[in-house]
């Protein structure tokens, strides 16, 4: 199985959901990029997500376009990714932490595929995330990412047909990206009623992990989710703490959702 | 050839798109596949064309023009006559009667230059729908007569301030509101580009322009032209010409993209010139891309041409060689751009520009292979007029001031703030003049 996999199952074994934090790579820097994903995994988080910066970002929303711009006007480039990968899963060795990369296709199209991967394989990256990419178009990414074992966490949405949940949990290894609204990322005050929907389809259609993405940013939200869902998937608000108060306050946010998915089980049990 | 279905031409096309549009493109897919081959469609659109539109549109030929084309016979399909004042009404008529039949009340749309925007804003107008425009914080300055006229017709039209602020940004920013209100709304996408079913049901909507152009060619003259030539930026209007000679062998196709300020520097938007495969806005397609797959910012002096993609048909058509694509500068299209209006009494479009200047190179060349060049026949997209752009070329030309105002002399006694050879000659002789020397 793979090293997300386990995540979730560990998780699913102290009968919670797992918790998994987006950060991009290479904002403010490199360096602090890094340090704030070992403070992630250091405070809770079971999976870690780093995005690559890419110019035309269609399916983030203001608070994570703004990082990521500024990370490319600070001169980022697609290859420090591995090294972020690389230091992130080195120091949180003890704790298995998985990282997956969060990417938009042509960064990968244009190093090719199987170069990507095997990059990703060398530094430790568990598999990739692809907003823009679905199943149709993955011909390429379904071999790299089988001769290199690495994980396909490709989404699901509210407005996906059942024929479509099918073939993408067929298609998906790792988890299922469960998308909890028709809309980009972003804090919201609440959750959509659609995300639990969208959990409930992609579990008959035999997914065995799902997780639950965009617009999850408080406790409350995290907690509810962890209810139902097998991940809960925290991005801007992330963001949003590593831009006001550093590493140091992600770790702190990390602390405060996880332990609400703890207390959701004490609750629960 | 003609009428390919996509959603692959070649290597390019395709549906690179978040998982939560895709039930959106299925949707369309199929309410346009039916629509196609419904006769009431067909004649809805027949119908709106002719007494909306305005179409068809003239096969004018350019006689004086013609003279400083190598002499070959130069014919302009004046897609500039359009209502709203290019092609682009073609696409939006039939995008919003799809929009219809799907039940959604609300177009948006991206815009460059602004026709696009118009049009949609026209058509939401003229079916009683909502309608938000995104376009770039830069191009609303550019066009800002455009952005008074989408919100006359009743449209919101949102600056879009994120990246370069120009037309890919805009498009970004529409599929966000898409994403979001896919429920409620259809979005128009202005150019052959963008995922399956866009790139072939945007040119099915302009395939016109090249079947009426077809047909008056030979009705005009009896005979095929030996060339056409188009502007490219995503290449909406081109597709849509050169489908109607695509399987006519004896047919030499030209696609004139933004040079800017030349392909050896960085400001252009030669998109099949200098780019390479990749994908952006769904569709994989050229792409012009840093080493690391990150979009570069693309420049022209046409805001319509400012974009760093191009639509996959066009790849595809390059790959085989098929079309020809060509860079043209800021410079070149202006100084074309000058001779239309002198010559012929027509401001053109500065994109439309773009492909007169082609034009002139490619009847030079025709001429060049020897016997009568009044044998031989050029047709021009003229895909838009210049309304939109007389700040632009006012500006070019130095017909402001200081402070922004006509100085209240003619072009033809400016000086070109360009280096061109038509500026230079403006500066040192009368207008009759002037055409001599460069003939």
């Amino acid at each position: 199985m793979s090293k997300v996999a386990d995540a979730i199952e560990k998780a699913r074994g102290e009968a919670r959901a797992a918790l998994v934090g987006y950060l991009p790579a290479g904002y403010p820097s490199v360096q602090e990029s890094i340090d704030a994903a070992i403070a992630l995994a250091r405070n809770g988080v079971d999976i870690i997500e780093i995005g690559i910066p890419y110019s035309d970002p269609v399916m983030d929303g203001s608070v994570i376009q703004a990082a990521t711009t500024e990370a490319l006007a600070k001169g980022f480039r697609v290859a420090s990714v591995f090294d972020v990968v690389k230091a992130v899963t080195d120091a949180t060795a003890d704790l298995g932490t998985a990282v997956l990369v969060m990417t938009y296709w042509n960064p990968v199209m244009r190093m090719g595929v199987d170069e990507f991967s095997r990059r990703l394989v060398e530094a430790g990256g568990s598999g990739l995330i692809t907003p823009d990419l679905v199943p149709d178009e993955a011909a390429e990414w379904f071999e790299a990412s089988d001769k290199y074992g690495l994980d396909r966490v490709f989404l699901v949405a509210p407005s996906s047909s059942p024929e479509r949940v099918a073939m993408t949990v067929a298609a998906t290894r790792g988890f299922t990206y469960a998308v909890s609204l028709m809309g980009v990322t972003g804090a919201r005050t609440a959750v959509d009623s659609a995300a639990r929907h969208v959990v409930e389809a992609a579990r008959a259609a035999g997914a065995p992990r799902v997780c639950v993405g965009l617009g999850v940013s408080t406790s409350e939200h995290v907690r509810e989710i962890g209810s139902y869902a097998d991940g809960v998937i925290v991005g801007t608000a992330i963001v949003s703490a590593l831009r006001e108060g550093g590493p140091e306050a992600v770790g702190r946010l990390a602390a405060e959702l996880s332990s609400g998915l703890k207390r959701t089980t004490a609750a629960g049990a | 050839m003609r009428h390919a279905p996509g959603p692959y031409f070649g290597a390019y096309g395709g549906r690179w798109m978040p998982e939560s549009l895709i039930a959106a493109l299925d949707e369309l897919e199929d309410t346009f596949e039916k629509a196609k081959v419904d006769p009431e469609f067909l004649a809805e659109i027949a119908e709106l064309n002719r007494s909306y539109a305005g179409r068809p549109s003239l096969l004018t030929e350019a006689k004086r023009f013609s003279q400083h084309a190598g002499g070959v016979r130069v014919f302009l399909k004046r897609e500039d006559l359009n209502h709203t004042g290019s092609h682009k009404i073609n696409n939006v008529i039939g995008q919003a009667l799809l929009a219809r039949r799907m039940g959604k009340s609300r177009l948006i749309a991206e815009t460059g230059a602004g026709q696009h925007g118009v049009a949609t804003a026209t058509a939401a107008a003229l079916f009683g729908m909502e309608c938000i425009v995104y376009m770039g914080a830069e191009d609303c300055r550019r066009q800002a007569l455009n952005v008074a006229r989408m919100q006359l017709l009743g449209a919101t039209v949102v600056p879009v301030t994120n990246g370069s602020q120009t037309l890919k940004d805009a498009i970004n920013d529409a599929l966000r509101d898409w994403v979001a209100n896919v429920e409620t709304t259809h979005y128009v996408l202005g150019t052959a580009a963008g995922a399956h079913p866009f790139p072939a049901m945007v040119r099915f909507f302009h395939e016109v322009i090249g079947e009426e152009a077809r047909e008056q060619i030979l009705a005009q003259t009896g005979r095929l032209p030996d060339a056409v030539c188009a502007c490219i930026g995503g290449g909406s209007n081109a597709i849509g010409i050169f489908h109607g000679f695509l399987d006519d062998p004896s047919v030499k196709i030209y696609g004139f993209e933004a040079g800017g300020e030349g392909v050896e520097t960085a400001r252009h938007a030669a998109t099949i010139t200098l780019g390479r495969p990749g994908v952006l806005h769904g569709a994989r397609s050229y792409l012009m891309q840093d080493e690391d797959g990150q979009t570069v910012e693309s420049h022209s002096i046409s805001a319509g041409l400012d974009y760093p993609g191009v639509g996959p048909e066009h790849s595809y058509l390059h790959d085989i060689g098929r079309v020809t694509y060509e860079p043209i500068t800021d410079t070149e299209a202006m100084d074309a751009f000058s001779l239309l209006c002198h010559t012929e009494g027509i401001i053109p479009a500065i994109e439309s520009a773009h492909a007169l200047a082609g034009a002139v190179k490619v009847g030079e060349r025709l001429a060049a292979e020897g016997g009568d060049p009044h044998e031989r026949i050029v047709i021009v997209n003229l895909s838009g007029r210049g309304d939109k752009d007389v700040q632009t070329a006012a500006e070019w030309f130095g017909l402001l001031d200081e402070n922004g105002q006509v100085k209240g002399t003619t072009l033809s006694t400016r000086r070109h703030k360009g280096s061109s050879r038509l500026g230079e000659a403006q500066n040192e002789a009368a207008q009759d003049e002037w055409q001599e020397g460069i003939a």
